[in-house]
């Protein structure tokens, strides 16, 4: 489903390079839940963001589905429209309703009908437990709800991917459960997922696969229980003992 | 509670500095023995105007029918052409039977007809508001291309706002109409509304942009994650949530556009201004017309800024 090869991406700063994702080679199956973690500024958010183009790579190349996102001439907003993305501030539009957010895309982009984008968003939306709010604004609703909202809108594109960009992170703590019991049960309904989070719990209970990223680079990749109970390399087991 | 207590004080501190404002102002007008002619004023807003209403052809009165105020003539010519006139009942000049040649006159007509302060407005009103559409599009446009990632379109976005912002309006206003109207045989209407739409335009232009800064890096990624492509992002997204930002600075600038557009009188566009400067050279009620022009700005402006309240207000529902 997602296969990089060797993703370089350098910033240009005033006072040189920083190589904020060095050489990253990951393989996503199709169905499979991969959980990025690592200390803050070890590139993985960056290397999310690469994985749908909102942020251009230097070197390498990403497939997605097939489809290299170095090559110049591949549709971008046709790739991105099968790679959902939820980000760490919800990103709602804040002048559309709640049921609005969710039919835009689907207008613009799939070019449903009226009715049928209905039926999706309000579907979505009561998957995400969103019951009553539809014709909100977000600025109403709790953060929570907005992020339940924001990955309703990514799921009303029927993504085949879902890449998660630190969910739970401008959240209250008591509305983490929320957003991560709705993750979950993507998680179980065979959805494709690329999570960058700190929720260690979640990284155990929902993980195929953990990833630990730490200066732009891969530093240890196995199994949940693998990582939290076995870290081979000395900076997982550092920042392992850190977080938990 | 300590300012409740004390409204009253400053309430009547505010009455007591216009009152002595005013007061000044009139002890000084006294010294100077101008001689009010208020009474004169009206007229130039709407006046009652006696019209002839003449004959079309040589023929006779064949018969006269009154109707309230108003009295209608059929004339009937030798060769049996007919024609009915309406005219005043009390200014009918003809009876019955009565020979009429071509061009004489039947009776009288009285009419509200608008005066020339009136009439200045309304050009005013219009050259502001097709100056208004026309900067909102160039300043659109020229926003958008300043935010560009194209160095050409940015490096003439950025020329066009710096060369327009760096010269005076009333010089733009006569290179417009003595250089620019002259080369290519522009009206002077055209060459007024275009200097001022090229001179709000690049106004409008800086504020779109700040507009556009303004709103989050994310709302533009979430659109684009979600396969909007850049123009329906824009449109969509980024826009709707600029403008509503940006229309106190935006109302403003329109605000200033009807104001400036007093200086399309230098090239005898007969707006507000041009109006009321003929006026008080034929009837040197100088003071008289010029708070009269003044007033009439000042309803305007602010009949435009009370619907730009009204609508920030509507748009508020989302915040």
């Amino acid at each position: 489903m997602i296969k990089t090869e060797n993703v370089i991406k350098v910033f240009h700063t005033g006072s040189g390079e920083v190589r904020a994702v060095d050489g990253v080679t990951l393989h996503v199956k199709s169905g499979e839940v991969v959980v990025i973690v690592g200390p803050s500024g070890s590139g993985k958010s960056t290397f999310l963001r690469c994985l749908n183009g909102l942020e251009n790579f230097s070197e390498g190349h990403i497939r997605i589905d097939g489809q290299d996102l170095a090559d110049r001439h591949v549709n971008m907003n046709k790739v991105r429209a099968e790679v959902g993305m939820v980000f760490q501030q919800f990103n709602l539009f804040p002048h559309k309703t709640v049921l609005e957010n969710l039919t835009l895309a689907q207008y613009r982009v799939r070019h449903r009908s009226k009715k049928e984008a209905l039926i999706k968003a309000e579907a979505l939306l009561k998957k995400v437990g969103i019951h009553a709010k539809v014709d909100e604004y977000p600025s109403r609703l709790s953060g929570g709800q907005q992020q339940r909202v924001a990955i309703a809108r990514a799921l009303a594109m029927d993504p085949k991917v879902m890449l998660f960009d630190e969910p739970t992170s401008a959240l209250d703590p008591e509305m983490v459960g929320e957003v991560l019991d709705v993750m979950k049960q993507l998680a179980r309904e065979g959805m494709t997922m690329v999570v960058v989070t700190h929720e260690m719990g979640f990284a155990r209970e929902v993980a195929d696969r953990v990833i630990f990223m730490d200066e732009g680079k891969i530093v240890e990749e196995g199994t949940p229980e693998h990582f939290f109970t076995a870290p081979r390399e000395e900076r997982a087991k550092l920042f392992l003992k850190q977080v938990l | 509670m300590k300012y409740q207590q004390h409204g009253w004080f400053w309430r009547l501190l505010l009455v007591v500095i216009l009152l002595a404002g005013a007061g000044q102002m009139w002890y000084a007008v006294n010294n100077v023995e101008y001689q009010w002619g208020w009474q004169n004023i009206p007229r130039y807003f709407f006046y009652k105007a006696d019209t002839p209403v003449k004959a079309p052809f040589d023929s006779t009165v064949t018969a006269i029918t009154v109707e309230g105020d108003s009295a209608t003539v059929l004339l009937t010519s030798e060769s049996g052409e007919k024609a009915s006139l309406t005219v005043d009942a009390k200014d009918l000049r003809v009876k019955a039977g009565e020979e009429l040649f071509d061009d004489d006159t039947a009776g009288y007509l009285h009419q509200w007809k608008t005066g020339q302060l009136m009439k200045g407005l309304w050009v005013t009103i219009w050259i502001s508001a097709v100056s208004s559409v026309v900067a909102l599009i160039i300043g659109m446009v020229a926003g958008l291309c300043r935010l560009s990632s194209n160095f050409t379109l940015r490096g003439l976005a950025g020329l066009y706002i710096e060369v327009i912002r760096g010269t005076p309006l009333l010089v733009q206003i006569y290179i417009a109409y003595f250089l620019i109207g002259t080369v290519y045989n522009l009206n002077r209407e055209v060459c007024g509304i275009g200097a001022l739409s090229l001179f709000a335009g690049a106004y409008v232009a800086e504020i779109i942009r700040a507009g556009i800064q303004a709103i989050p890096k994310g709302q533009a990624e979430a659109a684009r994650s979600l396969g909007m492509n850049s123009f329906q992002t824009m449109k969509d997204v980024v826009l709707p949530q600029a403008f509503k930002k940006i229309l106190p600075p935006l109302a403003g600038q329109f605000i200033s556009l009807i104001k400036d557009s007093s200086l399309v009188s230098i090239i005898s566009i007969i707006d507000l201004t041009k109006a009321g400067r003929d006026i008080a050279s034929s009837t040197f009620a100088t003071f008289e017309i010029w708070i009269s022009v003044a007033a009439m700005y000042f309803v305007i402006t602010t009949l435009l800024s009370q619907l730009v309240y009204y609508m920030e207000r509507r748009f508020r529902i989302s915040d």
